[in-house]
């Protein structure tokens, strides 16, 4: 194990949890794809919200590294059962503490943060009427 | 039986001390610890013997005479010593030094502070299989040039350079050529007659001799090569480099060099089998996986595999049961390939995902067979993580998300 990794990372580097993917056509799903631009990172976040607004299910992908994958993971945990209105105020900050990053692997947080907030969004234009009209 | 872990594939990093070298250096520590300049008593007597001994088991490695191995602390200061010391040398030649792109950073750096003095510096650029062509080396010379230095093997991917002929090159404009043979030495056969080489650096560690020792070979007829020296104080070997002989490390890497000449062509072919076995047994079970650098005119023992759809240091992470060399790892914003694949025109994201696995001496079909397996496990469940990968299955160019 390299000094900068934390058992926690470790944890969830080594059994990332609620990995995968969701129906993205599903008007229940929202999708967000964040990137680092600079090392060219991905992570594919996405949520399923039930008609109380609650996150019944959030899965992810990453391309990236041990703290991108573990930041997927717990940020993944974090939002399963809170409403969407929880969801917008996540932090990268959480990702940070609770994977112990140290400041050159924060771009791992910020990913997470970016996709968290793309998928609410993504999720958020799929209710609106005016562009999926009610079936 | 489960091997000790983790392997060590990583032979073109350093390898082990080879239980005979280490017999042969032992006595020199403790008994035989002499300095070889103390003419007047047996102890100085015997310990410059033994260096003598190291010079002939070192120059019959590559076709030399004794006179003309100079011993260093290793192939970064034999590098250092053969461009800084030829360069200064010559300078009323001109102000051209030749070189690769793909050579190692003891070169390009000396290089660079060599542009820093006002020289001016070709660094040719490879194929994309790492080669260099003997032809690009005559183009780029001048009436100006002073010094080829083209590496005889690459570290990362294992390429060979076309010595020979790069040799015949710069005798034809009689041109000096220098030649970092660290990684070649011990593995391929080395003749500096054959390779017209002027100077060539090697390295103990790098062949199962002790780390902290090494060589330069300066050439002394046809022509006879000067340098100045870049280290002084007390002018050992011929005043080309001072300080007391480091007479346990000279022993190993003479010692090292007598067992590499005996055992290289069964080396060669052995580890050149294992090193396909690791080849085909990966690829058979994992597609999109790419080879770094030309598929024949490389060492037998080195195999360098870019992973696509996979992040290299999460890679590097889940092969944590393998000794290996990575592309890079993940630090702050950006992450830096490497400049022998970027060289290579290799994609910064198949070269951060790129692994090196060098085989050596001590690797068994155990430790290979391991390494398959563990391989293939570690990217196929970072594929699975992978969007790019799922992308991809879906026939979406992932390029498109860069």
């Amino acid at each position: 194990m390299e000094p900068s990794h934390s058992p926690e990372l470790m944890e969830h580097f080594s059994r990332p949890r609620n990995v995968g993917s969701l129906d993205r056509r599903s008007r229940r799903v929202g999708t967000g794809t964040a990137t680092v631009a600079d090392c060219g990172d991905v992570m594919r976040l996405q949520i399923e919200v039930d008609g109380r607004g609650r996150i019944s299910r959030a899965k992810f992908k990453t391309f990236g590294c041990s703290a991108a994958i573990a930041a997927g993971s717990v940020t993944t945990e974090w939002l399963r059962g809170r409403n969407v209105q929880e969801a917008e105020t996540f932090s990268a900050d959480y990702v940070t503490e609770r994977l112990s990053l140290p400041p050159d692997k924060q771009h791992s947080s910020r990913l997470a943060e970016d996709a968290v907030r793309q998928a609410v969004g993504d999720w958020k234009s799929r209710r609106c009427p005016c562009r999926h009209p009610a079936s | 039986m489960t091997p000790k872990l983790p392997i060590y594939l990583d032979y073109n990093a350093t390898t082990p001390v080879d239980k005979r070298v280490l017999e042969a250096i032992l006595p020199f520590f403790c008994e035989d610890f002499g300095n070889p300049t103390s003419h007047g008593h047996a102890f100085g007597w015997k310990a410059e013997a033994a260096v003598e001994v190291a010079r002939q088991q070192v120059a019959d490695l590559i076709g030399a005479t004794p006179q003309e191995i100079v011993w260093t602390s290793g192939a970064t200061e034999s590098n250092n010593l053969a461009i800084k010391g030829a360069c200064e040398m010559y300078r009323d030649r001109g102000r051209h030094v030749i070189t690769c792109r793909t050579e190692h950073r003891a070169v390009l750096e000396v290089c660079a502070v060599m542009e820093q003095a006002g020289w001016q510096v070709t660094y040719l650029p490879v194929d994309e299989t790492g080669w260099v062509e003997a032809e690009q080396v005559e183009a780029a010379i001048t009436g100006q040039t002073v010094l080829i230095s083209i590496m005889a093997a690459n570290n990362e991917t294992g390429v060979l350079s076309p010595m020979v002929e790069i040799g015949q090159v710069a005798k034809k404009h009689g041109v000096l050529l220098h030649t970092d043979a660290t990684q070649a030495a011990g593995k391929i056969p080395l003749d500096v007659e054959a390779m017209g080489a002027d100077l060539l650096s090697l390295s103990a560690h790098k062949l199962y001799g002790p780390k902290g020792c090494g060589c330069l070979y300066v050439r002394r007829r046809g022509p006879r090569v000067r340098l100045a020296a870049q280290v002084h104080g007390g002018g050992h070997e011929r005043g080309l480099r001072s300080g007391t002989l480091n007479v346990p490390g000279i022993v190993g890497l003479g010692a090292a060099a007598e067992v590499a000449r005996g055992d290289m062509p069964a080396d060669a072919e052995r580890l050149g089998a294992l090193r396909d076995r690791l080849d085909t047994g990966i690829r058979a079970q994992l597609s999109d996986v790419h080879t770094n650098g030309h598929a024949t005119r490389r060492l037998s023992n080195t195999l360098n595999l870019s992973f696509a759809y996979v992040e290299g240091e999460a890679l590097k992470m889940k092969l944590s049961s393998l000794a290996v060399s990575s592309g890079s790892a993940c630090r702050s914003e950006s992450r830096e390939p490497s400049h022998v694949l970027k060289a290579m025109g290799v994609s910064d994201a198949l070269a951060n995902a790129a692994i090196r696995f060098s085989l050596g001496r001590p690797t068994t079909e155990e430790d290979v067979d391991f390494a398959i397996e563990a391989t293939v496990r570690a990217v196929r469940e970072l594929r699975a993580i992978s969007p790019l990968y799922e992308l991809a299955r879906e026939g979406i160019d992932p390029k498109r998300l860069e």
